[in-house]
């Protein structure tokens, strides 16, 4: 099986699962304890928090550990807006992930004003756009780092920048799930007052998040209770998976280079393959401005669904949109605020790339796709 | 895979004589909000069901989405043909637009050579003719809503279940472990649940109520009613009517909006007229025919000609919109929809 779904999951990173054992039945501990089998599993947790900080740009309490990318989300949404702050709004853009808009809806229902943005034809969001959005009632804004659907990258500095000229009390958030391992996430040069990280998309645990929370902000925590993470994520640490995302948050950073250069050529090259060998193929990654690992493409006349059961019959993993209750596709909002019809949408698939992805792969895995798609046709 | 027991067994069946067998369940209908029905047949509880006997019998699964095809070919002619005065039967609609047309005509994308269901009916090829024909098992036989298909359907379709008795088809399910294997068969429509379709037609298509008279078959009024969607030949029940003697709806005029109520003895249809007649061996002949026309009714002898249906003897409550199936003995020649009845 050829995996190109890697912006759904990746594999875990051996060095990131052997890290974990320890913390099953040897360094069991919960770390909000007296004696010494609280304090070892303290001191792994607080190890692991430093570790991601320093490669962020962070503070070590800046960090908070979360159960991943769409608890992050949550809690630096509802925790900016719920705060009792008397700044109650929300921008945010179309092509956010479900994390990000279905919290935005419920804050719309609950009465709180809720602006979202548009984008152009290549999934990008203005800064302008954001700035003209932003009121002297917005808590937070949220603009995603790169876009899981299409990889279309956006320019956080000029978002942020924007975003504390219209209001400089107004937090920015950026989920910056599909970015990191890719790009270069740094808080400071961002610009940023939250962040959002999942663990599993560059070879860490599932269930494994943080989110960052520059110092200063107050949130109201989304989950009540015991007061860890100074009172912002209550509940008993999962050590394991702090030291699972700190693990593979340093194994990430250290190939972040090789990530961006390799993974890109082999991504440009299965792109290259599928537009020679198909001709009429429309590539709704946009040409600039693209992370390193994601292809998202459309074969005109060609039912999305149809083609991933077909990849999958013939050892090729891929996906469009998000998968419903009962296991059907669904049609990507991405694509459509992009300004793809629903039918397009339907004719679009998504292959990305990760750290396990080689060249050859995507030599085959191109074959594959042009054959299916020429018998279709 | 619908996730009852019978298109498990069927699935398991094809398993176990060597073909490379492939599950998928029909995502067909969405709420208002979009979600999924959890009640009625067909259900995400449905969709897991099959998911998990896939599972075990270690075969490829996958949720294909036809809501579009389902909301045109069945769900907006339930609406259109209530609205007309008739009685549709939407499972057969499903069969005939959705299962054995729109899902069949996928097959070579899929690289598959035929589509297996778990209805009760049986097909054969005889001298290289298809045959379709009842089910083993009498009280279970589905043959009814399989009558329109055609050579074209039966060459790439196959009944595995059909040789079995429903108890036989248990204990197999049973045996293999399945957790179908006693669940109850589901006996509602799919999209509307385990309410009155009346309530559903109100939400949907609340325009189709339009009030109108009842009158009698002399076209004296005796009563109103709020709308012909809420009627079906034969009914009895409803009519709102204190008349002395039982009365029974008889005809319904969806053009003047009109509901004629009568007598039991003037329920007696003679003739029917036939719409969308089909023939599962090409073009019929006209002459004798045992006809069922409802779902679960015997046959009766009738006469063909020229797409008339001319009873033996004259029965009762026969709906237009439901389908009258064509036998002989077993077999089953074709199939047509009721339209008008004299």
């Amino acid at each position: 099986m050829i995996y190109l779904d890697h912006a759904a999951t990746t594999p875990m990173r051996p060095e990131v699962w052997k890290a974990m054992a320890p913390f099953g039945s040897e360094t069991f501990g919960n770390p909000s304890g007296v004696h010494g089998v609280s304090r070892s599993a303290k001191n792994a947790l607080e190890e692991s928090r430093e570790k991601i900080a320093a490669i962020i740009g962070a503070q070590p309490l800046e960090i908070v550990f979360t159960s991943g990318g769409t608890e992050s989300d949550n809690l630096a949404i509802k925790g900016a807006v719920l705060n009792a702050s008397p700044r109650q709004g929300l921008v945010t853009s179309a092509i956010e992930h479900e994390a990000v808009l279905e919290t935005a809806d419920f804050l719309k229902r609950l009465g709180m004003p809720v602006s979202i943005v548009g984008v152009d034809s290549e999934a990008r969001v203005d800064p302008a756009e954001v700035a003209d959005a932003v009121t002297e009632d917005t808590a937070v804004v949220s603009v995603m780092m790169v876009n899981n659907e299409t990889g279309t990258v956006q320019d956080v500095r000029a978002i942020s920048d924007a975003v504390k000229r219209a209001n400089p009390e107004t937090l920015f958030h950026t989920d910056a799930v599909q970015a990191f391992g890719g790009e270069a996430v740094d808080v400071v040069s961002l610009g940023i007052d939250l962040l959002t990280i999942s663990a599993h998309k560059f070879g860490g645990p599932k269930g494994s998040g943080i989110l960052y929370v520059r110092d200063g902000i107050a949130l109201e925590p989304v989950i009540h209770g015991g007061g860890q993470e100074l009172g912002r994520r209550s509940g008993t640490h999962d050590v394991a998976s702090a030291v699972g995302i700190a693990t593979a948050v340093e194994a990430a950073q250290a190939d972040r280079e090789r990530f961006e250069t390799e993974t890109r050529a082999i991504r440009d090259d299965m792109e290259r393959r599928l537009v020679d060998d198909l001709g009429e193929v429309m590539v709704n990654t946009p040409m600039t401005g693209r992370s390193s690992h994601h292809l998202n493409v459309r074969f005109p006349g060609i039912r999305n669904e149809t083609l991933l059961m077909l990849l999958d019959q013939h050892g090729v993993a891929a996906s469009a949109g998000s998968a419903c209750q009962s296991g059907a596709a669904t049609v990507s909002h991405v694509l459509e605020a992009m300004g793809l019809t629903p039918d397009q949408a339907r004719e679009s698939v998504r292959f990305t790339f990760g750290w396990t992805s080689t060249p050859a792969e995507a030599v085959e895995a191109a074959s594959i796709v042009a054959g299916i798609v020429s018998r279709l046709r | 895979m619908s996730g009852g027991v019978d298109s498990s067994v069927a699935a398991a069946l094809m398993k176990d004589a060597g073909h490379d067998v492939m599950g998928v369940t029909l995502k067909l209908w969405s709420g208002p909000g979009g979600e999924a029905p959890t009640a009625g047949c067909c259900t995400v509880s449905d969709a897991e069901d099959a998911r998990r006997v896939a599972a075990q019998l270690d075969i490829p699964y996958y949720v294909l989405d036809h809501t579009d095809d389902f909301r045109d070919g069945v769900v907006d002619r339930f609406v259109h043909d209530y609205a007309a005065g008739r009685t549709p039967n939407p499972c057969i609609e499903c069969n005939r637009t959705v299962k054995f047309d729109r899902l069949l005509s996928r097959l070579d994308d899929f690289e598959c050579d035929v589509l297996v269901t778990g209805h009760h009916a049986r097909s054969r090829v005889s001298d290289g003719t298809w045959q379709l024909l009842r089910g083993s098992d009498a009280a279970k036989d589905q043959s009814y809503v399989l009558s329109m298909l055609t050579q074209r359907e039966l060459a790439r379709t196959r009944f595995p279940v059909g040789e079995l008795t429903k108890g036989e088809v248990r204990q197999m399910a049973a045996g293999m472990g399945m957790r179908t294997a006693h669940k109850p068969e589901s006996m509602d429509i799919c999209f509307v649940g385990q309410r009155d379709y009346r309530g559903f037609l109100r939400d949907i298509a609340p325009e189709v109520f339009e009030s109108g008279p009842l009158v009698d078959s002399e076209g004296h009024e005796v009563g109103s009613h709020e709308g012909v969607a809420g009627f079906t030949v034969g009914q009895r029940r409803g009519l709102g009517v204190a008349l002395g003697e039982p009365r029974f709806v008889i005809r319904i005029d969806a053009g003047t909006s009109t509901v004629v109520v009568g007598r039991r003895d003037e329920l007696s249809v003679e003739r029917v007229g036939l719409d969308q007649v089909t023939w599962t061996s090409g073009s019929g002949a006209d002459g004798p025919v045992m006809a069922q026309y409802r779902a679960h009714g015997d046959p009766v002898p009738g006469w063909l000609t020229d797409s008339t249906l001319i009873f033996d003897e004259p029965q009762e409550a026969v709906s237009p919109g439901q389908t009258v199936a064509f036998y002989d003995d077993d077999l089953v020649l074709g199939g047509a929809l009721i339209g008008a009845t004299q």
